[in-house]
């Protein structure tokens, strides 16, 4: 027993020796593999990443060979494809989904020479584990003004995926940004639990619209809610989520958020090649590109399509933080005073609504 | 309005959201009252949205995309006839594997159709009647499919209950031999009720993914076939009963969803998973009551047929 643990130490040692010569000289060639919550046809969050992985194939050519896998469910299964993954030679493994983070760092553990990469995680128990996660709140930010501006009935819906910081994140951001320009503005939550199922998404869409919502925004991963947004003959508005959802213009899909992930998966495997790779924790935004605000439709009137890509443009600049105090939580309690900007911890790890948002979060 | 929601919305949702089940729960149905039971009702479903999408896409027509989806889920069903009336092999197993089969032929053949909007299933113009209060809302809005699941329940009772084409059907499920010794074709019969019971669940599976959710992704149908299983059973083989099951499913489902959005203050947990739990807690009253539902199997259920025994 002694000795194999002496030998499993021995051997971790061994690898990490290796694997950090091998990412001081650089590389010649690199497999990239890429895990999938979903079909990269989703026309969401699984086909941006995938454009992101495709954008390396362009960038690097021969020099970079990727492989990935769609439909991966989050837990125990995860780590079995890593596992595969990580013995069939991939040199970087991009997780891409929140529930991938234990088994991200568990398989990590096990193959200390291979980088993996979790997206929208915080956990980094490995030298070998980094994150990275992009601001959607920014573009929550600017789908809540065209919210609370838009909307007829004061009744603004989000479908939530699962209740975790970087969807409150959102929701959050969304409300605030509609409650300043409508005081009168309710926000309603329907929580799907799920990131894909467009049943499901659909049923959430239209009891939202039964309530009386018309504008909705969601979470989740497939074009479903702007279909079933599209039944109403332009009663209600939504937003491109992920990707752009370029299908749905001019109504309902009024704007959208666009994940572009090309550029870090660029940089990263740029830098496995030329040997500067580093653990990071990486968080862009609207600045730095990798947050994109689709085109604002025609169906906006000018005046607010100008004020939001004003606020889109203040974010870009850094001159304004989507979560400026004053802000209370629900509970009336003080999160941030006048003119204080949240730290990115508070965010990260975002468990409350803000003052004005009825129900609970699920625990 | 109660607790902020409009019942007139909530039943007319409700009809909306059972279609795909009520379908699939009919044609079952009439596949276990000639005595086989067909587990593939997932897998018939899901090679029905995919075919009615790929073939509405094709064709631009949503009812033609019906009638592809009727057909993609009797052919898968063909499989399954011929697996267990010529080979005789057994039904449970032929019946899983199916399914297995059907989602992974749908994913396949459906890869180049995914994110394409299908043509529009119209409703149906009632006019005026529309208009009135409440029940014009609940009754008078909705696509053709919707009335015509109904219609096709009404059918389904009409034929098991007053026509000689029932009487035998039900006879080749009560006992096959006898029927057998009646000189009725009960391989032909079976496999006649089978090819049924695939096109329905074919039409249930084009109806979520031409109206329902208007797209085509993997496994849409998200466990919709064993939901209208055990409908059937919480039916005890009778169609208007089935109707029940399939509103009452639909009904809480929908009902989760709009109780959420209109802010009830109760657990998303305990409400997500309602629908499985009185599904669940209705087959137990059914069973207990005297025994009733059991004894309404049709008794030569999942028995196979050979004519020589």
């Amino acid at each position: 027993m002694k000795r194999r643990t002496l030998l499993a130490t021995a051997a971790l040692g061994l690898g990490l020796a290796f694997g950090g010569s091998a990412s001081a000289q650089g590389m010649d060639k690199v497999k990239a593999c890429f895990v999938y919550v979903g079909p990269i046809g989703d026309l969401g969050w699984t086909y941006q990443h995938h454009q992101g992985a495709l954008e390396l194939v362009e960038t690097y050519g021969d020099k970079v060979e990727i492989a990935f896998q769609e439909n991966v469910p989050e837990g125990a299964d995860a780590e079995r494809v890593l596992t595969q993954m990580a013995l069939s030679g991939c040199n970087i493994i991009f997780t891409t989904s929140f529930g991938y983070m234990d088994p991200t760092n568990t398989v990590a553990a096990k193959f200390p020479d291979i980088k993996f990469e979790h997206a929208t995680g915080y956990k980094r128990e490995h030298p070998n584990v980094s994150t990275y996660n992009a601001r959607f709140y920014e573009g929550r930010a600017i789908q809540g003004h065209i919210a609370g501006k838009m909307t007829k009935t004061n009744k603004i819906g989000y479908i939530g995926s699962f209740p975790i910081p970087e969807v409150v994140m959102g929701i959050n951001s969304y409300y605030l940004h509609a409650k300043k320009v409508n005081p009168d503005v309710e926000l309603s939550v329907v929580w799907a639990f799920t990131w894909f199922d467009p049943a499901k998404e659909a049923d959430s869409a239209k009891a939202l619209i039964d309530q009386g919502v018309d504008v909705i925004a969601s979470h989740t991963d497939s074009t479903a809610p702007l279909a079933e947004a599209a039944k109403t003959n332009g009663a209600v508005i939504g937003f491109g989520q992920a990707s752009d959802m370029a299908d749905y213009k001019p109504s309902p899909r009024v704007s959208s958020i666009i994940d572009n992930w090309a550029p870090y998966y660029v940089k990263r495997v740029g830098q496995l090649l030329d040997g500067t790779y580093e653990q990071v924790d990486s968080w862009a935004g609207i600045p730095e590109g990798e947050v994109e605000i689709g085109e604002i439709t025609d169906a906006v009137p000018a005046d607010v399509k100008a004020e939001a890509e004003a606020m889109r443009d203040a974010i870009a600049a850094g001159t304004y933080h989507p979560f400026t105090g004053p802000i209370n939580k629900q509970d009336g309690s003080v999160w941030l005073a006048e003119g204080a900007v949240a730290p990115d911890g508070d965010l990260l790890g975002m468990n409350f609504y803000v003052e004005g948002i009825s129900g609970d979060i699920p625990k | 309005m109660i607790g902020g929601i409009d019942p007139a919305l909530l039943i007319s949702a409700l009809m909306v959201a059972s279609v795909p089940i009520l379908l699939a729960a009919i044609g079952e149905l009439v596949v276990e009252r000639a005595g086989v039971l067909n587990l593939g009702v997932e897998g018939m479903m899901i090679m029905g949205a995919v075919c009615g999408f790929i073939m509405a896409v094709q064709t631009g027509s949503a009812l033609l995309g019906f009638v592809g989806g009727a057909l993609g889920g009797a052919a898968l069903s063909l499989i399954f006839a011929l697996l267990t009336q010529v080979l005789l092999a057994n039904q449970v197993a032929s019946g899983l594997a199916l399914t297995l089969f059907g989602l992974g032929l749908s994913s396949l053949i459906g890869q180049s159709f995914v994110g394409i909007r299908p043509p529009s299933t119209g409703t149906v113009p009632f006019g005026p009647l529309a208009d009135i209060p409440f029940l014009g809302r609940v009754l008078f809005r909705h696509d053709w499919v919707v009335y015509a699941s109904v219609a096709l329940v009404a059918a389904t009772w009409w034929m098991l209950k007053a026509t000689r084409m029932g009487l035998i059907l039900r006879a080749v499920g009560e006992s096959h031999d006898a029927a057998h010794a009646l000189g009725y074709k009960v391989r032909k019969i079976r496999v006649l009720a089978i090819l049924f019971g695939g096109a329905m669940a074919g039409l249930g599976g084009a109806y979520v993914s031409l109206v329902r959710v208007p797209q085509w992704t993997d496994g849409i149908t998200a466990g919709a076939g064993w939901i209208a299983l055990a409908i059937v059973v919480f039916a005890s083989w009778r169609p208007w009963r089935a109707l029940v099951g399939a509103y009452l499913f639909g009904g809480i489902t929908v009902l989760q969803l709009n109780l959420q959005a209109a802010g009830a203050r109760i657990p998303v947990e305990y409400l997500s998973m309602s629908p499985y739990l009185i599904t669940i807690i209705v087959l137990v009253i059914m069973s207990s009551g005297r025994g009733k539902a059991s004894l309404n199997a049709p008794a030569s259920l999942g028995k196979n047929f050979h004519a020589s025994r």
